[in-house]
């Protein structure tokens, strides 16, 4: 089976989304759904901690996209942390660095959303 | 020697058409690649061109049906990792699809097609045929 999980936490200034395990076809609606409960319910700020996000394909990219825009004209914004360098590849290859706030440690991007308060 | 003579022969793997089964076709030719030489890297790699292809097929091919079949077999040619996926699905040839400019198209953040691009980035080949009413996707990698 793949195995995905997705567990949400507050801090301060933002929300973090910690996923684990493996974000395909299957498991893709796992995290809209997240992110779909998320944005329903006014929370702008995301993080989402990879530490633990061992593959990623195109149908998980997908979710990124598909939620980058709402989030962003709500002045909020998606920051991804912590990703290993496997997963990191997958993202650097459709160009997300340059679209998305890509950060070593969930700390950076906490920091990040604090200074905009 | 005996072990390169092993990794010479095909194997195959049959899955239904569904997501969940996404992770056996990854785990398969992972192995396979594995046994073959290639460095984590590429098989990483491999098993996501395999895994865009075969979510494709589901989707756009067998339109989410979910008891079809889609072959996924794998070998060593001249050098080459070949794999080749067959499925009896609708004739679906993604390469009659216009190449999107990758920088318009991920900045107006746009879902799907995007499996495609990232196999004909991953892997040295990537070719679609239609033969005797099934779609044969052939993708090779070199082992260096």
């Amino acid at each position: 089976m793949n195995e995905f999980k997705v567990a949400i936490r507050e801090n301060e200034s933002a929300h973090v989304l910690d996923l684990m395990g493996y974000l395909d076809a299957h498991t893709a609606p796992i995290l809209e759904e997240a992110f779909q409960s998320m944005i329903g319910s006014g929370k702008f700020r995301i993080i989402v901690n990879c530490r633990d996000l061992t593959y990623i394909s195109s149908a998980g990219l997908g979710v990124f996209m598909a939620y980058i825009e709402d989030v962003r004209e709500n002045k909020g914004d998606i920051k991804m942390s912590n990703m290993t360098p496997k997963v990191f590849q997958i993202f650097d290859l459709l160009g997300f660095p340059m679209l998305y706030d890509i950060v070593n440690d969930e700390r950076d991007a906490i920091a990040k959303f604090a200074a905009l308060s | 020697m005996i072990h390169n003579h092993l990794n010479t022969q095909p194997s195959t793997i049959t899955i239904p058409s569904r997501t969940e089964r996404l992770n056996d076709v990854r785990q398969f030719v992972a192995q396979a690649a594995r046994v073959c030489g290639f460095k984590d890297e590429d098989v990483n790699n491999i098993m996501l061109a395999v895994d865009e292809a075969c979510t494709n097929i589901i989707k756009h091919a067998y339109n989410y049906a979910p008891d079809e079949s889609i072959e996924v077999n794998v070998g060593m040619r001249e050098g080459d990792f070949e794999i080749v996926i067959a499925d009896r699905g609708k004739n679906f040839n993604p390469e009659n699809v216009p190449p999107p400019d990758m920088k318009e198209y991920m900045s107006q953040y746009r879902r799907g097609g995007l499996g495609l691009y990232l196999m004909k980035k991953v892997m040295d080949t990537v070719d679609f045929q239609f033969k005797a009413n099934r779609n044969i996707l052939r993708m090779t990698k070199h082992l260096h």
